[in-house]
């Protein structure tokens, strides 16, 4: 039920950060800075959270058959492979390895 | 305005323009291949642990891809609500910046305002701001907007209810995909050496903190290094702001070729 809560919660603040952007006069935003603070805290969270989904379980460090996605992922982006097929490339790289044996 | 009968007026044309425009055609080519990859948000979010109406309420309430799977990303890995609310709304920051450009580009007034509020996403941003006309910079953006909306949800759905049906996600390679879709979403914002060396030093900053603190935490200490990172320093003012899918990636694919062809004959 809480999980509930704090989802509906960033629903809220989601549309909040939109609707600002609309309503503040556009000097007090156009601050370059706090542009590229949007845009550098952007790369960061989605590295973070590339590599807490491959090597992160719980409080411990893992390597595991995600790594074997995050390989499979590069090699289709670097190929320029479309969204959908670079997730489906990540899932079977993880899948095989698992059917490997590589937990 | 008014003289010939196909241009007399934005509402009594529209069908005929509406075809003829390239802003419409980019916003519904980005709205197809948006929204198909819904199907693996809905079906990541549902094996991460929530329930069907949890992910729905993500699609059709937060609806801005990176948040979305920022907070199944934080949930899956065992962090808490608040973890996972934090990630997704440092990650929704520039959709504030957007709606800015959006504002002083199309200027929506009364209830307009709100609704182009709600469909501020990179993409829609993205095929708005990629046209010259603004009446095209209209168009794309509602599009865009609304097009991704719709399919986004329908296809959310449709990987809601075929995740439930998976069984072991780890046997379908579910979290390879997770990790794959962030990959994914990071990759094309990776434009030159600093915006890599940001998502180095965040990388390396999230993996020191994992054994030290809650899951989810390492996540919003990596979000404070890169925003000290863009405080401090001095760079493209839109680094990182780019959509997930590029609308305009054959005119941009094109206009690389023709500057590359230029570099090497000179």
């Amino acid at each position: 039920m809480t999980l509930w809560l704090w989802l509906l919660l960033s629903c809220v603040l989601a549309y909040a950060w939109k609707l600002v952007g609309y309503l503040v006069p556009a000097s007090l935003l156009r601050n370059p800075r706090m542009s590229r603070i949007a845009g550098t805290m952007t790369i960061g969270l989605l590295a973070s959270l590339t590599v807490v989904n491959t090597s992160a379980s719980g409080q411990a460090l893992a390597l595991d058959a995600r790594l074997g996605a995050l390989a499979a992922a590069a090699v289709a982006l670097w190929l320029r492979a479309p969204f959908l097929v670079v997730v489906l490339a990540g899932a079977g790289a993880a899948a095989g390895l698992r059917l490997l044996g590589w937990s | 305005m008014g003289v010939e009968p196909g241009k007399a007026g934005p509402e009594s044309a529209a069908p005929v323009r509406l075809a003829q425009s390239p802003a419409v055609r980019v916003g519904l080519s980005i709205s197809i291949a948006t929204g198909l990859y819904g199907v693996s948000f809905g079906a990541l979010s549902v094996t991460s642990g929530l329930d069907f109406w949890q992910t729905m309420a993500l699609s059709l309430l937060l609806f801005s891809g990176g948040s979305q799977f920022a907070f199944i990303g934080v949930v899956a890995g065992g962090g808490s609500g608040v973890a996972a609310m934090s990630a997704a709304t440092l990650l929704g920051v520039r959709n504030g910046i957007y709606g800015m450009q959006l504002n002083a580009l199309l200027q929506p007034r009364g209830w307009r305002r709100f609704a182009a509020a709600h469909v501020t996403i990179d993409e829609s941003t993205a095929t708005s701001t990629g046209q010259t006309d603004p009446a095209e910079q209209r168009r794309g953006f509602w599009t865009a907007g609304l097009g991704i909306f719709v399919l986004w949800n329908v296809f959310t759905a449709v990987g809601a209810l075929a995740g439930s049906a998976l069984g072991d996600p780890k046997q379908w390679g579910l979290d390879g995909a997770a990790v794959a879709a962030f990959l994914g979403l990071l990759w094309p914002r990776l434009k030159g050496r600093e915006p890599v060396a940001i998502a180095v030093v965040c990388a390396l900053a999230t993996v020191l903190a994992v054994p030290f603190v809650p899951a989810g935490v390492p996540i919003l200490v990596a979000a404070f290094v890169a925003a000290l990172f863009g405080w401090f320093s001095h760079g493209r003012s839109d680094e990182g702001l780019e959509p997930d899918v590029d609308p305009y990636a054959e005119e941009h694919e094109a206009a690389r070729r023709a500057g590359r062809g230029r570099g090497e004959a000179s």
